[in-house]
């Protein structure tokens, strides 16, 4: 029961490439074949390790984009220049490779439409997705099983990215997110555009007088930006969970 | 071993002139900023720096007063545990035989001290004899604060946690007294050629 | 003095959450830390692990209370043998699961 449950989320299992997919110019998609896989909740990770010949080990974490419903897993890798892990996993993995993947991971930054079902007191109180670049991978998989469960728990996300063509979840994130454009805004654009400041959030995030529950995922800067304006508008500290990714510029 | 990944090898530059040591890769123009804490941000006008002996006698300098020692120009190389080397790297600073001129002492043992709380212990005599600095400057620039600035030890013959960032004096001590890494399983003494990275190593 | 106000800070850049610990905390405990409650030795401040301040570059885990920041556990791998030091954490409270099959 429980040990079983602690053995699965500890062994390191084999994934098969099913899909290495060039999502958009800096991020590809990888689906994976997991036989067994335990499930997860929407927002928890994996770790992939890698195994050179020499014996050369490398262990990289990356989130889960896809929902608990779909039975394939899906990551999504942004190439970073001179990184070790990520070319490889972009330029390099192909259909019918294997990848060593251990998980599911967390449980501290994760949202599901059974908890809220399953919870009186907080389950009715909406949720506040805010995501800088690929940070965005956990959300896809929260708003994707918020749609499959038909939750009636109110959910938003507020996306940041630099150029529509850099977009991730097209199919997926629809009519409850807004994205906002950083770098390159087309002439045809009717969303937002700039960097995600008190004003945005004012504008596009559930008023801190509905309580929500806010997730925030991106590069290091971008959530400590966001998470500090958040608190300045009046969000209570206590219902923001951040996860952060490092520095967007380094190598991984 | 785990399943082997194929196609991947690992990113990493060897070198062959013997400057290497055992387990290292050469990190090229690359300078990794590893920290196990928040960077500390000591004003000039607060800052000092002191050596205290074995009795409690203070020397202390002033940023000031600091920046106004003899200085030498150092260019050495660099060994980190987390396995990167960096090569030829040219730092400025005072030798710790110059901070070390008016100090008499009969002990054997140093603990750096730091703001941040971080501390690293090094035996005396590998701090003396021109092998060890408190640098201010790297690459002719003040040295930035994720890096150590205002200033940092640098004892390059060791493992790099060795040559401890924001550092803000030098306790002699009459016994071994180890430090932030070497009280969690990192080797006491720390030579990069004898591959001396974990206790017990 | 550098003009630490114009510099971003790399450091501060390159700091995660305790979530990110997880993985590998999962060599070591047979549940999930990630949403246990530590109380700081240092200033009392309790505070779920996946919110602490990781530092994850050096060479182990330092897990920090994001409070007072003060070190709260420090985790390594090294080749043979996994090292924990809970000094930091005067207590930790961990949920665990009743038993149900399913995700953790």
């Amino acid at each position: 029961m429980a040990r079983a449950a602690v053995q699965r989320r500890l062994t390191w299992r084999s994934a098969t490439v099913l899909d290495n997919r060039a999502e958009t110019p800096r991020v590809h998609r990888l689906v994976l074949d997991v036989p067994d896989w335990p499930g997860h909740l929407p927002g928890q990770h994996v770790v992939v390790r890698l195994t050179a010949e020499d014996g050369y080990v490398a262990q990289r974490s990356y989130s889960l984009a896809s929902p608990p419903e779909v039975p394939e897993l899906h990551l999504t890798v942004e190439r970073l220049d001179g990184g070790e892990v990520s070319p490889y996993l972009t330029e390099e993995v192909r259909r019918d490779d294997i990848l060593e993947l251990r998980g599911p991971i967390g449980g501290y930054f994760v949202w599901s439409a059974a908890a809220d079902r399953a919870d009186g007191e907080h389950g009715r109180r909406p949720v506040q997705l805010v995501a800088g670049g690929s940070g965005v991978a956990p959300f896809l998989a929260m708003v994707d099983h918020h749609r499959r469960q038909d939750s009636s728990t109110p959910l938003r996300l507020l996306y940041s990215t630099r150029t529509q063509a850099d977009v991730l979840g097209r199919d997926v994130i629809g009519g409850t997110t807004t994205v906002t454009l950083t770098r390159e805004v087309p002439a045809d654009w009717r969303g937002e555009t700039g960097r995600v400041d008190a004003d945005m959030l004012a504008r596009c995030t559930f008023p801190v007088a509905d309580r929500p529950r806010i997730f925030v995922c991106g590069s290091t800067p971008f959530v400590e930006s966001v998470a500090a304006t958040l608190i300045d508008l009046g969000h209570d500290p206590s219902w923001i969970r951040l996860e952060r990714y490092g520095n967007s510029g380094e190598a991984s | 071993m785990g399943v082997l990944s194929r196609g991947f090898r690992r990113g990493r530059r060897d070198r062959s002139d013997g400057r290497l040591p055992p387990g290292q890769y050469d990190v090229g123009d690359d300078f990794p900023v590893l920290s196990a804490g928040p960077t500390p941000h000591t004003p000039l006008s607060r800052w000092d720096l002191s050596i205290d002996d074995e009795t409690g006698r203070r020397v202390r300098w002033t940023w000031e007063e600091f920046r106004a020692l003899p200085r030498e120009p150092i260019t050495v190389d660099l060994h980190c545990v987390t396995t990167w080397s960096k090569f030829d790297t040219r730092w400025e600073g005072v030798a710790i035989d110059t901070l070390l001129q008016d100090v008499e002492t009969d002990t054997g043992f140093v603990l750096a001290r730091c703001d941040g709380g971080y501390t690293t212990n090094v035996p005396l005599e590998d701090l003396i004899d021109g092998r060890a600095w408190v640098v201010d400057t790297y690459a002719g620039e003040p040295l930035a604060p994720e890096h150590g600035g205002p200033a940092r030890l640098l004892v390059p013959h060791l493992y790099l946690w060795k040559s401890a960032k924001w550092l803000r004096g030098l306790t002699l001590l009459d016994h071994d007294e180890p430090g932030f890494w070497e009280t969690f399983g990192y080797h006491n003494y720390g030579d990069p050629w004898r591959e001396q990275r974990y206790s017990g190593d | 003095m550098t003009d630490t106000d114009n510099r971003r800070d790399l450091v501060a850049a390159r700091r995660l959450d305790g979530n990110a610990a997880a993985g590998p905390l999962a060599d070591l405990f047979a549940v999930d830390l990630t949403e246990a409650r530590s109380h700081c030795a240092s200033c009392g401040t309790t505070a779920m692990l996946g919110a602490h301040h990781l530092y994850a570059d050096s060479p182990a885990l330092v897990l920090r209370c994001p409070s007072c920041t003060e070190v709260v556990l420090r985790f390594a791998a090294q080749e043979g043998r996994l090292l924990l030091d809970l000094r930091g954490s005067q207590l930790l409270v961990v949920p665990v699961p009743n038993g149900e099959d399913g995700p953790a």
